[in-house]
């Protein structure tokens, strides 16, 4: 479902359309401040093995769950299959039944592999599972993604912790033209006017992680995409004027001196 | 015995429990999801699945990610 003043998936609803990660902050309280300033009501987390040889702080002691509603990913999956197991895994463990599908085709740029992406959506789609699949800004993808029971469709705006924005944003337009699920921008926004960007081309959400935790300071970061996500989507339904060559004068010709 | 537990050897009671094993790790109150040789061990079945010499073990929860 798209439009309104909601961000609805998988029979549920937020108010805030920003999607934080938990990953890579300098410590577990700075990610909570960052969290609680972005007005985020959803978090991405991972699943790990168990540290056995020492006890660790717990992430979850830093996440309050009546608070935010928890996003699993499949971060390092390179198949298919993989993937499978990690979101089932992440059920297991109690996390949720929602999963951020990435399944990686290349190490160094992080980008998708599309073919094993959407053979794992169809999978975990019949499986019961909310997919919101991590893609590229290809167009046709996005509709299979669709078509294959994807709960919302997340095309890259850039490689994953790059910062270097909305590379193809007449791409994301086309995908946002045809999509029936909400259009998440998920990676590559580096700072406010890229998540404002996002919005303003129309996108029903942003989801980042690097953007705030690698900023000098996160918790001034994460107030900023707040507001960026906001002013873009306010800008978006405001209706821009249109681009033109030359100048249009504001203040009018008429009651000048002669 | 010994089994596989996330990648290292490790000696356990011979015929343990996934629940007891938890329990010897400290682990019983963690929200944790276990394999027991790449199958999922669901919650109910913690202390009828008894693991075997061998066995490779897997426990995984949820860290920072993004």
């Amino acid at each position: 479902m798209r439009g309104g003043n909601t961000l609805k998936f998988g029979g549920r609803e937020f108010r805030s359309r920003l999607i934080v990660g938990t990953g890579k902050y300098p410590d577990y309280p700075t990610m909570q401040k960052a969290l609680e300033a972005s007005g985020t009501e959803i978090v991405t987390v991972a699943v790990r093995r168990v540290n056995l040889d020492r006890k660790q702080e717990s992430l979850l002691d830093y996440i309050d769950l009546k608070k935010y509603t928890l996003l699993p990913n499949t971060a390092g999956c390179y198949t298919a299959e993989e993937a499978c197991t990690y979101a089932r895994l992440a059920r297991e463990v109690g996390m949720s039944d929602m999963v951020k599908l990435e399944v990686i085709g290349n190490q160094q740029t992080l980008f998708p592999d599309n073919e094993e992406l959407l053979k794992a959506t169809k999978i975990l789609v019949k499986d019961g599972f909310t997919v919101l699949p991590y893609t590229n800004d290809d167009p046709v993808m996005a509709k299979k993604l669709e078509d294959a029971g994807a709960a919302v469709v997340m095309p890259l705006g850039a490689p994953i912790g790059s910062g270097l924005g909305i590379r193809n944003p007449h791409n994301i337009l086309i995908i946002l033209q045809a999509a029936q699920v909400p259009v998440i921008v998920d990676a590559g926004v580096g700072t406010a006017s890229d998540a404002a960007i996002a919005m303003e081309l129309g996108c029903d959400g942003v989801l980042m992680n690097t953007g705030i935790a690698g900023a000098k300071d996160p918790v001034k970061m994460a107030e900023a995409m707040r507001k960026a996500v906001d002013a873009g989507r306010l800008a978006y339904l405001a209706g821009r004027i249109p681009k033109k060559m030359y100048a249009t004068a504001s203040t009018t010709m008429e009651g000048m001196i002669e | 015995m010994e089994i596989r537990l996330n990648g290292k050897p490790r000696e356990v009671t011979e015929g343990i429990s996934i629940r007891r094993l938890l329990e010897e790790l400290e682990l019983h109150s963690m929200r944790v999801a276990v394999q027991v040789n790449m199958d999922i061990v669901k919650r109910d079945r913690y202390e009828e699945v008894l693991l075997q010499p061998g066995d490779t073990v897997e426990i995984l929860t949820m860290m920072a990610g993004g």
